[in-house]
Order: C-alpha cells, then structure tokens, then sequence
C-alpha cells in the first residue's frame, strides 16, 4: 500500500523494529524499552526469521496476555516462527512428550508439581549448600582471576537436576555437555547437536527404565509410581521428556541468571555487595531484584493469538503472534515505584520474569532456592568478591532465548 | 483489624511463594503442590506477609478481605 504524505506520521508509528532489541551496556537494558512503554505498547517487530510480531513491553498487558489460558506458546506451527534455522530442541519432537496445553497438560503439571513444592525445596537446600561450596573450593584452587560462570553458576543447576533426577554423580558432566549442546544454537554443529539428542534420550530412556525397576529415593522415582488423580501413570517417553524438560528450562536459564545477579551485585563499585554483607537478611529480596532488574533476559515469551484480543490500550486481532517482554514490563513505573533504580529490599516484588498465570514456571521455587543459596555462600565464603574486569568489558551471549553473560571474571 | 484470606485452588499454579513467606497461614499439596489454607483469619503479625503473598502470587489465587 502506497501512503501519502499526510499518513507520514502514522507510518512513523508503524516503524517495524528489528528485534531483539540491542542494549547499551552489558547490564544496561534497551533504551527503546521506555519509549515503547510510553509512546507504543504494542510495537510492530520482526523477528530474526524475518516473521512479523507485536512486541508489549507495558506490566499490565505481559501480565494479562502471559496469565490468559487460551494462548498457548508459539508452536505446532502456529504463529512467527523465532529464527528460520532454530533447530535444537525448541522445534524438536522430544519435548512434545510432554502434553503442552489442556487438561493433559494441567495433569502433567500437577504430577510433576510435586517436585517443586515450598518443603521439597526446604529440604533440598543443603545439597545445594554442599554443591555450591565445592564447587566454590574448586574454583578457589585454581587461583584468581575466575570465570564465575564456568567455575559455579553453569554446573550447579546441572548437579540439582541430575540430584532430582536420581542420576549418579559421575554422569554429571555428560549431563552438561547435553545441556550446552541442545540449547545452544550457534556453537556447536548440526551432527554434535543430532548425536548429542540421541545420546541423551537413550540414556534417559535407560535411566526411567532402571527407575522403574528399582526405584531410589529420587523424585524421578516418585513420578514413576505416581498416579494422575483417574489412575492414569506417566509414561516413559512422557518421563523422559519431563527429564529434559527439567534440563531445557532449568539449566541454562537458572546459570545465566546466577552470573547475572552476581554481575549486578558487583557493578557500581560493589556497593549493593556491600549492602547484603552488612545485611544478610536481604537475600531473599535480593535474589528477587534481581531477577526483575535483569536487563538481558533474552527475547521474551511469544505467544499466539487464537482469538482477538483487548489489551488497555489496543484490540488485537486473531492470528497475531505477539511478544511479551518480561523485561521492559518488570521496569515499568505503572506498576513498580523507582522502576529504574535496583532496589534490593523491594517487597512485594511481583515481576514476571517467571512469567504469569497457569502457565509461569514451574521450576521457579527450585530457581529461587538456587540463586538464593549461591548467593548466601558466595557472600559467605567469598565477601572480597569483585570482577576481574570493568563492567564494560563483559559480554553478553550471543544466544536468542536465554540471555546472559559470556564470562563472568572475579577477584576476592 | 480482622483480614479474612482466600484461596482459588484451581488456579494455584503451584509457585509455593505463599508458603515460603507466611508458612503460618499457607501449605501446599505434597501429591501437587497445590495451595492449602491452613488459617483463612490469621493474627495481626502475620498481615503483611500475607500481602505479600497475595501480591506475588503468579496465578492471583489468593484473595484478601479486609472484614474491618
């Protein structure tokens, strides 16, 4: 369609950003951030694959789209795609084991509920203790400067996984190198990735199978007896897939976030280091700060619009792929006081980087513990903590789904 | 001040945020981990706690009454 010159300011409106969006610094978040949630909530965008979406950056329209039961995540070939070469396990069949939507998915989730409860995590927490203080000796004997990330913030969700799955320390490394390999989209090549799924689905294949024979004292145990409340049972592919889901969701996520609170921690001349040093106590809200102050938290959460759709502001109409970013909707002032300052004793602190609804996390007690432990025997053990480099020069991943930091070098 | 607590089971997302700040007042499900009100009129002390459990809950399953 040809405009004329008098349509020249709704065309400006209708500006298609290339997205994702690039952030300033490395901890810094998009400066289009403010402007959209101000001037353009719901924002035309491309998306690497070339496929058009409507980005929302505003609190309350995330919240209500992310909380709405009828619109599922992008997949089965509905809605833009991402990127036209993601293959990896987002558009793999492995994970569709798992029923994605319904009452099958309710069920599922239910079950598998069971794994994340408030007391389970209570009970979980000294080994995480015990992971992250060795993990943190290891690191301390090879010397300083190190990479927080490959040293403690990578392997420690891998070891909680594989502790929740039942799966014996010694295949803790294989577990990790599945991990990297299926989620990461760029460094390795398509036969590593292929051979890397087949070797994972063939080891949790015979891991549920021993499983069911001798069951231990694993929650992977417990899900293989547990019943649906009609008497229904999980099956093995379905206990497989909710394996990997458990690798998928909860590994790189959870690492990246623990290198990135640590990072804000640290930056600004380590003064909200200082802060938790001198009171503890604020670790909790702390870890929860941080979580909504994360600058890089990767693209966001696509969904699909089977219906139209009314947000505050806007209708959208059916078959509209729209993007909800968590970030800029966790740094809106409508819905935080001083949205833009880290405020580590912020409470109640109701961000959405779990998401909202029936469909947030479902790890996200398990998250919480992790980065809280980490963070209670960092400052602990290592209260000299600094980086090793000016904040500047840290780098972000260049991975679409997950953000993070490449390295994380520190000092104590 | 008497604060009358509700809580949507159906929609408990199984977050457990709830039980984490005011294990007085909430527990969850060990078969699912969903919400169980253990005290729908809890004491004064517990109030805030109980407003930031409301707050934060993901799945808004929790709902608060000021009965005055």
């Amino acid at each position: 369609m040809v405009r004329s010159d008098v349509d020249g300011e709704a065309a400006a409106d209708e500006r298609v950003l290339q997205y994702p969006l690039p952030g300033a610094g490395p901890l810094d978040p998009p400066g289009e951030w403010a402007r959209l949630r101000q001037g353009c909530p719901v924002a035309p965008v491309e998306l690497p694959s070339g496929d058009r979406a409507q980005l929302l950056t505003r609190y309350d329209d995330v919240k209500q789209v992310l909380a709405d039961p009828r619109f599922p995540r992008v997949g089965a070939g509905q809605g833009a795609r991402i990127a036209s070469d993601s293959g990896g396990v987002f558009n793999s069949d492995m994970a569709s084991a798992v029923p994605q939507t319904g009452p099958e998915h309710q069920q599922w989730r239910r079950l598998v509920g069971r794994w994340f409860t408030a007391k389970r995590m209570v009970a979980l927490r000294p080994a995480i203790e015990a992971m992250a203080e060795s993990l943190i000796d290891d690191m301390q004997a090879h010397g300083q400067p190190a990479d927080l990330k490959a040293s403690l913030g990578f392997p420690l969700p891998v070891w909680v996984i594989c502790t929740m799955l039942g799966v014996p320390d010694r295949d803790r490394d294989k577990f990790s190198y599945w991990s990297d390999t299926l989620l990461n989209l760029t460094r390795y090549r398509q036969e590593e990735i292929v051979a890397a799924q087949a070797e994972f689905l063939a080891y949790m294949g015979e891991h549920v199978r021993t499983k069911r024979e001798r069951p231990g004292d694993d929650l992977l145990s417990e899900l293989v007896t547990a019943t649906t409340a009609d008497g229904g049972r999980l099956t093995d592919a379905q206990l497989v897939g909710t394996g990997q889901g458990l690798l998928v969701a909860g590994h790189e996520t959870t690492a990246n976030m623990i290198s990135k609170m640590v990072a804000m921690l640290l930056a600004d001349r380590r003064r909200r280091w200082e802060q938790l040093l001198a009171e503890p106590a604020l670790v909790r809200t702390a870890v929860e700060e941080s979580l909504r102050f994360d600058a890089n938290p990767g693209i966001g959460m696509p969904r699909y619009l089977a219906e139209d759709l009314e947000l505050s502001d806007a209708t959208l109409p059916a078959g509209t792929t729209v993007m909800c970013s968590m970030g800029a909707a966790n740094r809106d002032m409508r819905a935080f006081d001083d949205a833009e300052e880290m405020d580590l004793s912020r409470s109640p602190n109701p961000h959405l980087s779990f998401g909202s609804g029936p469909h947030s996390c479902l790890g996200q007690a398990l998250a919480r513990t992790e980065l809280q432990v980490t963070l209670e025997v960092l400052l602990r053990r290592l209260p000299g903590l600094d980086l090793a480099v000016p904040v500047e020069e840290l780098q972000r991943v260049e991975g679409l789904v997950v953000g993070g930091l490449r390295e994380l070098p520190v000092r104590w | 001040m008497t604060v009358r607590v509700g809580v949507h089971e159906d929609r408990c997302c199984g977050a457990g945020q709830c039980v984490l700040l005011a294990p007085e007042v909430f527990d969850q499900r060990d078969e699912d981990g969903a919400v169980v009100l253990r005290d729908p009129e809890p004491a004064g002390s517990l109030h805030a706690a109980v407003r930031e459990a409301a707050g934060v809950c993901p799945a808004a399953a929790i709902t608060l009454d000021d009965a005055g």
